[in-house]
C-alpha cells in the first residue's frame, strides 16, 4: 500500500499512519480497543525516534500476532512470560527499549508472578496493560478483572465472588513495589481519554529512557464482540461499570510531588 | 597447557560457560546444582555479565528466551523438579530456533523425589522436554573435565544448529571435585554471529521477528519439516561416545555419566578376572550413538545397560540393537549408587548366559523375591 | 609413587570432613595424580553426619563414591560403627579417640587412635583435630609426601583465611608425630 498522493504539495497532512505501525491488517474485531491502543504506542515510537533501538514482546491472548503490526524488532512470549522474556532482552541489551504488550488474563492470571517481580525489580520495561475484563481471543471466558456479576461463558450467572473472588486492580496492587516508576490506569473511550492515554504511554516509555524501572499503563479497553455489545454501548458499559471499579489515574509516578502515597490518595478520593 | 584446578562439577560447568562467552544466567536455588549458580552470582557481576535470581524456573527459562532472542549467549541451571518447570519455555524455545544451555542437575523424582544423584530424566531430556514435535542435543559428562569440555560444544552446536542444549549431569557429579583443565577463555570477536537475533534494526533492515507461533497449518508443518531436515543433520554428525574395551568384549554394559564410571570400575574387575567386558558410554543422548552399538551388535553376545532409574535409556538400547542381541538391565533408582561389586555380579551372569532384568527390590521384598 | 587409595572421613557436620579431605585431593592434584573428592550432601550437612569419599589413583577412577576404602577417618562412633566393616582387610582406621571413645575393633585392619579433639583443644588449635589426623594418614600410609601435603593446604584454605594455613600446618604436623596407641 503506497501512501495517497496529494493533488495539492500545500495540503497539510493531518492524520497518517505512524511509522512504527506496519502497513498490514490486524486481525481485531470492528470496535475493539486493541487498534486504537496500538496505535498510540506506535504514535510514541515515532514521537521519541526511537523504534530503531525498541524491540516489542507480544502476549498470548488477541494481541499475540501484534508482532506482525509493529515495525520495530518483535518476539511472542509464551502465556505470561512477557514481563520474564523482557527482562531477558533488557537486560542482554541495556540500551535497548523494551515494552511489552498484555492483555488481563497474560497479565494478571498466569504472568501475575512474572508481572509483580519484574515489577519489585524495578526491571526497565514499560508495560502496556490492557485490560477489557475478559478473555477474547479463546471467546469471552472470566478474567482475573471480570466485575462482580459479570456474566461470561465461564461465568453463565454472574461472576460470584463468593465462588469466583475478586477482580484485580493491578495499578493498585503494583503501586506498593518500590521497583514501579510509573502506574496509571488511562481509557480509550473517547478523544480526550485517547490523549491522556498517549501521554501517558508516552511517559511511560520516557521514564524507561531515564532507566527510572518499571512502568505499566493500564488501559481500560473494550471487547464488543465477547461482551455480546455494539462498539458504541460496550464504550458506555464500560463507563458505566469498569471506570468506578477501576478508578482512572496516576497510582505511582516517582517524580510526582508529595510521593507516591499522596498521588494514590488524590486518586482513591476523586 | 593451563594448570589443573580442583574444582566441583558445578562450579566447572559454571566457569566453562564463562570461557565460552555466557554473558548471562537466570536460575533459580535448588539442591543439588546450588553451587553453579552461587559460582555464577559471584562471577558474572566481575566479568560485566547478568547473574539474575529469576523468581521462579518459569521465569528464568523465559528470562532465556528473551536474553537469547537478543543475540547473546545465556544458559540456565536447574534440578529435576525445577527442569519439568522450565519445560514450557524449553518448547518454545525449540519452537523459535533459539539456542541455549540448560543443565540439569539431576536428583530422584517423581515429584519432589529426593536430593540424591538420580538419571531418572532420561526420557525427559530426550523424549518430552516439552509439548510439540522437537527436540534439542542432550550430552552426559561423566568427569569434572568432561563438565568443563562439553559446555564449549554445547554452546557451539546450539549456534550451529540454532536449538537448545541440555547438559544431562547428577548430583554425584555436580558435588564431586576433580581435576580439571578450563578451556581458554573465548574473546567476544570468536563468537558466532547472530543475523536473526533482535537487536533493534537502528534503521539498517527492515524489523526481525522471534516468534513460535504459526496459524497458518501449513506453514507451521513447513517450520517443523525444516527443523527435523536440521535434527537429521544432527543425527548424522554429532553422536558421541566413549568405547571403553569394546574391541573384543562379549558383553557390553551401555551406560552414561555417574553410572558409567561405576561400570568402568566393574569392567576393570572383569578384565582382571580375565572375563572380557566392555562399556559403551553414551556422551550424546540425543542424538544417540546408534552407529557405535550398531557396530558393537556384530562384536558382542549381550548388552546390559546400568542407569540411576528404572530403565529408561535401556529403550534406546533395544531400538538400536533392534532384538538381535539380549539387552538386559541392572538397576538402582534416585540416590542409590551401585557399587562396582554388584553391576560386576550382574555382568557375570549375562556372561553366563543368563537374562538379567534386575530392578531394585524394596527391602523387605528383598529376602522374598530372591 | 604412593599405592592407589580410597579413602573414607566422616564425622559430624562441623567437624571439617570436607576440608580434611579437600587438602588429601589437592596433595593428589600436587602431586600429578587422579583423584576425585565427593562429599555428602543435603539435609546432613546441617548438623547431621558428614561423610566424604576421597580417591587417589594413577588411573582414570571409575566411581567416586568409596565403598570399600583402604583408609576410614572417623571423627564420631556413628560415623566409626557405620563405615568400619566396609574398610577392605589389611586397610588403616583412624579414630578420634576423643570422640570415638571406646569402640569395638576388627582384628583384620590396622587401628590408629588419636585424641584429636583434645590435642587440638591441648594446643590451641580449636577445630583442627581433622588436620590432626590427616596428619596420622599421611604418616600412616604415606598416601603423599609432607612438603606436598603442607603445600596442599596452602591451596585448600579460602584466601580468607590464608592465615590460618601456619595453625593447620603446626596441626598436621602434631598427627604426623602422634606416636600410635590403641584404644
Amino acid at each position: 500500500m503506497s501512501a495517497p498522493t496529494t493533488e495539492k504539495q500545500s495540503e497539510k497532512i493531518l492524520f497518517s499512519r505512524p511509522k512504527a505501525l506496519a502497513e498490514v491488517l490486524t486481525n481485531y474485531c470492528p470496535g475493539c480497543s486493541h487498534g486504537i491502543i496500538q496505535r498510540l504506542v506506535a504514535e510514541c515510537l515515532d514521537d521519541l525516534g526511537i523504534e530503531g533501538r525498541t524491540i516489542g514482546v507480544c502476549p498470548v491472548g488477541c494481541s499475540v500476532t501484534a508482532y506482525d503490526f509493529y515495525n520495530c524488532d518483535m518476539t511472542q512470549a509464551a502465556h505470561g512470560r512477557a514481563p520474564a522474556v523482557a527482562t531477558g532482552i533488557k537486560r542482554a541489551l541495556p540500551d535497548s527499549m523494551v515494552f511489552t504488550y498484555q492483555g488481563d488474563g497474560d497479565l494478571a492470571s498466569i504472568g501475575m508472578a512474572e508481572t509483580v517481580h519484574a515489577a519489585t525489580r524495578g526491571e526497565k520495561i514499560t508495560v502496556i496493560f490492557v485490560n477489557n475484563a475478559i478473555y477474547g481471543m479463546t471467546g469471552g471466558q472470566m478474567a482475573p478483572t471480570s466485575l462482580p456479576g459479570q456474566v461470561t461463558q465461564t461465568s453463565p450467572y454472574g461472576r460470584d465472588v463468593a465462588a469466583a473472588g475478586y477482580p484485580v486492580r493491578v495499578c493498585e496492587l503494583l503501586s506498593s513495589l518500590d521497583g514501579v516508576a510509573l502506574a496509571e490506569r488511562v481509557t480509550v473511550n473517547n478523544p480526550k481519554n485517547v490523549r491522556a492515554a498517549k501521554k501517558a504511554i508516552r511517559k511511560g516509555l520516557e521514564y524507561q529512557m531515564e532507566g527510572l524501572g518499571y512502568s505499566i499503563i493500564e488501559v481500560v479497553a473494550t471487547c464488543p464482540t465477547n461482551w455480546g455489545m455494539e462498539p458504541k454501548d460496550a464504550f458506555e458499559w464500560l463507563a458505566d461499570n469498569m471506570l468506578p471499579y477501576y478508578p482512572l489515574g496516576v497510582y505511582k509516578d516517582i517524580k510526582a510531588v508529595g510521593g507516591s502515597a499522596a498521588v494514590a490518595d488524590e486518586v482513591g478520593n476523586g | 597447557m593451563a594448570e589443573k584446578v580442583l574444582m566441583k562439577g558445578n562450579e566447572a560447568l559454571a566457569e566453562a560457560a564463562i570461557r565460552a562467552g555466557c554473558k548471562l544466567f537466570f536460575g533459580y536455588p535448588i539442591t543439588p546444582q546450588t553451587e553453579l549458580a552461587a559460582y555464577m552470582a559471584k562471577r558474572m557481576p566481575k566479568i560485566g555479565g547478568v547473574y539474575l535470581q529469576a523468581e521462579s524456573e518459569v521465569a528464568a527459562i523465559n528470562m532465556v528466551y528473551g536474553a537469547s532472542a537478543a543475540g547473546k549467549r545465556v544458559m540456565t541451571s536447574s534440578s529435576s523438579p525445577g527442569v519439568s518447570l522450565k519445560q514450557e519455555g524449553i518448547s518454545y524455545l525449540i519452537g523459535a530456533d533459539l539456542p541455549a544451555l540448560i543443565i540439569n542437575i539431576q536428583r530422584g523424582g517423581p515429584g519432589l523425589g529426593g536430593i540424591q544423584p538420580s538419571q531418572a530424566d532420561y526420557w525427559q531430556a530426550t523424549r518430552a522436554t516439552g509439548h510439540g514435535d522437537g527436540q534439542i542435543i542432550v550430552f552426559a559428562p561423566s568427569t569434572v573435565q568432561e563438565m568443563a569440555d562439553l559446555v564449549a560444544s554445547a554452546f557451539d552446536l546450539g549456534d550451529n544448529y540454532r536449538m537448545p542444549v541440555m547438559i544431562l549431569a547428577d548430583g554425584l557429579l555436580g558435588q564431586m571435585m576433580e581435576p580439571v583443565e578450563l578451556p581458554e577463555p573465548l574473546g567476544d570477536a570468536a563468537l558466532p554471529a547472530r543475523p536473526w537475533a533482535l537487536t533493534g534494526h537502528h534503521g539498517q533492515r527492515s524489523h526481525q521477528v522471534v516468534n513460535s507461533l504459526f496459524l497458518d497449518a501449513q506453514e507451521l508443518e513447513d517450520s517443523i519439516v525444516r527443523r527435523f531436515q536440521r535434527y537429521e543433520q544432527v543425527r548424522k554428525n554429532e553422536q558421541r561416545a566413549e568405547c571403553y574395551l569394546t574391541e573384543d568384549a562379549e558383553v557390553v554394559a551401555v551406560a552414561y555419566g555417574a553410572a558409567a564410571r561405576v561400570v568402568r570400575s566393574a569392567v576393570n574387575k572383569l578384565r582382571q578376572e580375565g572375563l572380557k567386558a566392555g562399556l559403551i558410554r553414551p556422551i550424546s543422548l540425543w542424538p544417540y550413538p546408534v552407529d557405535v552399538l550398531e557396530h558393537q551388535v556384530g562384536i558382542s553376545k549381550a548388552f546390559m545397560t546400568v542407569e540411576l532409574s528404572m530403565g529408561q535409556m535401556v529403550d534406546d538400547v533395544r531400538l538400536a540393537v533392534a532384538g538381535r542381541r539380549p539387552v538386559n538391565y541392572f538397576n538402582h533408582t534416585g540416590g542409590i549408587v551401585p557399587t562396582p561389586e554388584e553391576v560386576a555380579v550382574a555382568l557375570r551372569r549375562v556372561l553366563a548366559g543368563e537374562e538379567l532384568h534386575i530392578v531394585p527390590f524394596h527391602s523387605k521384598l528383598k529376602g522374598e523375591q530372591q | 609413587m604412593a599405592e592407589n587409595m580410597n579413602i573414607m572421613l566422616a564425622g559430624f557436620g562441623g567437624q571439617g570432613i570436607l576440608f580434611a579431605g579437600k587438602i588429601i585431593a589437592n596433595a593428589g592434584l600436587i602431586d600429578g595424580r587422579q583423584l576425585s573428592w565427593l562429599p555428602s550432601y543435603g539435609p546432613e550437612m546441617r548438623g547431621g553426619t558428614a561423610n566424604c569419599s576421597v580417591c587417589l589413583s594413577d588411573e582414570a577412577i571409575g566411581s567416586p563414591l568409596v565403598t570399600e576404602p583402604d583408609a576410614l577417618i572417623a571423627m564420631n562412633l556413628p560415623s566409626y560403627e557405620r563405615f568400619v566393616s566396609s574398610v577392605v582387610p589389611g586397610g588403616v582406621v583412624i579414630v578420634d579417640s576423643t570422640m570415638v571413645g571406646t569402640c569395638t575393633m576388627r582384628q583384620d585392619i590396622e587401628y590408629y587412635t588419636v585424641p584429636a579433639t583434645a590435642l587440638a583443644e591441648e594446643n590451641g588449635l580449636q577445630g583442627l583435630a581433622n588436620v590432626i589426623l590427616v596428619g596420622k594418614l599421611l604418616s600412616a600410609t604415606g598416601f603423599s609426601t609432607e612438603d606436598v601435603v603442607k603445600r596442599a593446604i596452602d591451596k585448600s584454605v579460602s584466601a580468607k583465611h590464608a592465615d590460618l594455613a601456619e595453625a593447620n600446618k603446626r596441626a598436621l604436623a602434631i598427627g604426623e608425630a602422634w606416636a600410635v596407641q590403641e584404644c
